[in-house]
């Protein structure tokens, strides 16, 4: 087994890293930095961290009024309060002014777990990618997080940055090199490709080496930047293999699934199908029970697959 | 800045609230009232208070002025325009397609600090700027022109919050109380009061005053802060539709551009004939 471990934890770290090397890179809280873990750097910089107390929507401004004077901040809380709590902020604070604020949401998905659906984020990319100019992106690892914190702050804009809750296995080595908008090939395959994002980039990888042993060769394609999306990767895997499934811990309205159809229809239609939250909301439970409830395993990506493939013929 | 007369201030106001008028009525669009009843506010706070260079609008240093009821942008635009941020002849195209002066208040404008339009955002934003300047020690102020619907949001009390947890003496809050909202008044929508004594409880060292007192304003706005270590309030009372006698008060003109003849009487009332 691969080592697991937090994403979040690798944001925290990062930002401590990020604020020894520039003084004007500033974080801010919502009273939940433990869990958020921005806790690094308030311990290390006090004067250049901001708890705004349960207040998201005060946050989300005041982080574009330290933008607008000079700073890079990073607002984080859960993914269910920014984007959800605060989407007007956000819009006409950030994106419409299009200001240099980066915002990290963690707890996205079902993957929260006992906490229920008050705190699972399943409808968080739909909205945050409605935005115009803004660049979301979505780790499939703790370090694809550090590397994607990092390019973030590197780039000027708005910027949503998605971590889940729960460890999650390494899909990378240390010599992985994150390239923002582009997509990664985790693995060459001719029959189908399979695009995941986040914590199931895992799943999609074990359920390729499934496959293979039923003789299908899935090319697995991970795609952290979900906007502005790598739209060659996607015209190539259409034209090379024939098939796309996609798969995404969110509805499958307005996520990764919906912005790989567009592209797909307009370019090179080609059948797909979709790994995703049917349009419902979940119940508690445990993040692996959960993901199995509601179809997000690698039996339910090759099942996908394989369903994807009688229709391609 | 140097000391200015009544009577300039009126002439100043008289001339910003004309170039209002004349912008709605030709965009045939925008929100007459709430320009008018900030006017004499704004004429004081870019003649007398507001430090800027409008040759500079990036200037570190300048004083930061956020129209939180971006809905009131007009009048803000023609002082904008009179003060130099930009050409006069912008003022033309006010609301009109391809303009440079889109409806509610947009940070493209030069001169503009933040884009607002939906209510509550305003004075969070500036106590963004305000934390910047409080903690790199920087000598500007930042002043947030508020209306009194918008203090019906619960991010405005957020706001009020955080600024003096933070001791951001330099920032001020300006709450145009003209007790009227989009469709009703203050009173019968979702009464504020008692307003000053709410601002003060939660921390704002807050004074009011008659917003159309020009000495009044003056005073209030060059004595800023209060107290030291604490943000200021002003509640400052004032008229919706001030200015022009048909206006004044009327709900009717909160969302209602003028006609040809309603604007011929108005610029009457205020000295323009013809
Ligand atoms: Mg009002």
């Amino acid at each position: 087994m691969p080592q697991e471990l937090p994403l979040r934890e690798a944001y925290g770290q990062t930002l401590v890293d990020l604020g020894r090397e520039n003084p004007d890179i500033v974080v801010l809280d919502a009273d939940l930095s433990s869990s958020t873990m921005t806790h690094f750097f308030a311990k290390e910089f006090p004067n250049r961290f901001f708890d705004c107390g349960v207040a998201e929507q005060n946050m989300v401004s005041i982080a574009a009024g330290l933008a607008a004077s000079g700073k890079i901040p990073f607002a984080s809380t859960f993914a269910v309060f920014a984007p959800g709590r605060c989407f007007d902020q956000i819009r006409m604070s950030i994106a419409q002014p299009g200001l240099n604020v980066k915002l990290v949401a963690t707890h996205g998905g079902i993957s929260v777990g006992e906490d229920g659906i008050s705190h699972q984020s399943i409808e968080d990319l739909s909205l945050i990618c409605s935005l115009p100019g803004f660049t979301v992106i979505v780790p499939a690892d703790a370090i694809e997080t550090a590397q994607a914190v990092r390019a973030a702050a590197a780039s000027f804009g708005p910027f949503y940055i998605r971590l889940c809750r729960p460890k999650v296995p390494l899909v990378y080595g240390d010599d992985y090199r994150f390239n923002l908008g582009k997509a990664v090939t985790m693995r060459q395959g001719g029959d189908v490709t399979i695009i995941a994002i986040g914590i199931l980039v895992a799943a999609a990888l074990e359920a390729a080496d499934d496959l293979k042993r039923e003789g299908i060769d899935c090319r697995v394609v991970n795609m952290p930047t979900l906007k502005p999306i790598d739209e060659e990767a996607i015209i190539k895997a259409a034209a090379d293999t024939g098939a796309i499934v996609t798969v995404e811990e969110h509805l499958e309205h307005g996520g990764l699934g919906s912005t790989v159809a567009r592209v797909v229809a307009r370019h090179r239609p080609v059948p797909m199908e979709f790994v995703a939250i049917k349009d419902t909301y979940a119940t508690s439970g445990k993040a692996d029970e959960l993901l199995q409830r509601y179809g997000l395993t690698a039996k339910d990506i090759g099942q996908a697959v394989r369903g994807v493939l009688k229709r391609s013929g | 800045m140097s000391e200015i007369s009544v009577e300039k201030y009126q002439a100043l106001a008289r001339q910003t609230r004309v170039r209002v008028l004349r912008m709605i009525h030709r965009a045939q669009s925008s929100h007459v009232g709430t320009s008018l009843s900030a006017a004499d506010l704004l004429t004081v706070l870019y003649n007398r208070v507001l430090r800027l260079d409008p040759a500079r609008p990036d200037w570190p240093d300048r004083d930061r002025f956020i129209l939180s009821k971006g809905h009131g942008c007009a009048v803000v635009y023609a002082v904008l325009a009179e003060k130099g941020f930009f050409p006069r002849d912008w003022l033309e195209t006010f609301y009109l397609d391809g303009s440079h002066l889109p409806g509610h208040i947009t940070r493209s404008v030069p001169g503009v600090e933040a884009s607002t339009g939906s209510l509550g955002h305003g004075l969070s934003i500036g106590c963004g700027m305000a934390l910047v300047g409080k903690r790199e020690e920087q000598p500007y102020r930042v002043f947030v022109l508020l209306s009194d619907g918008e203090c019906d949001e619960g991010s405005t009390w957020e706001a009020a919050l955080f600024a003096p947890h933070h001791h951001l003496d330099n920032i001020i809050a300006i709450v145009d109380y003209n007790k009227i909202q989009s469709f009703g008044t203050v009173k019968e929508v979702l009464d504020l009061e008692p307003l000053a004594s709410k601002w003060q409880a939660f921390g704002w060292a807050t004074r009011e005053i008659d917003g159309h007192d020009f000495e009044q304003i003056e005073k209030a706005l060059l004595s800023v802060p209060f107290e030291p270590g604490r943000p200021s309030c002003i509640i400052a009372h004032t008229v919706k539709g001030k200015g022009v006698s048909f206006m004044e008060g009327q709900l009717a003109w909160h969302y209602k551009p003028p006609n040809d003849e309603q604007l011929a009487q108005a610029l009457a009332e205020l000295g323009v004939f013809g």
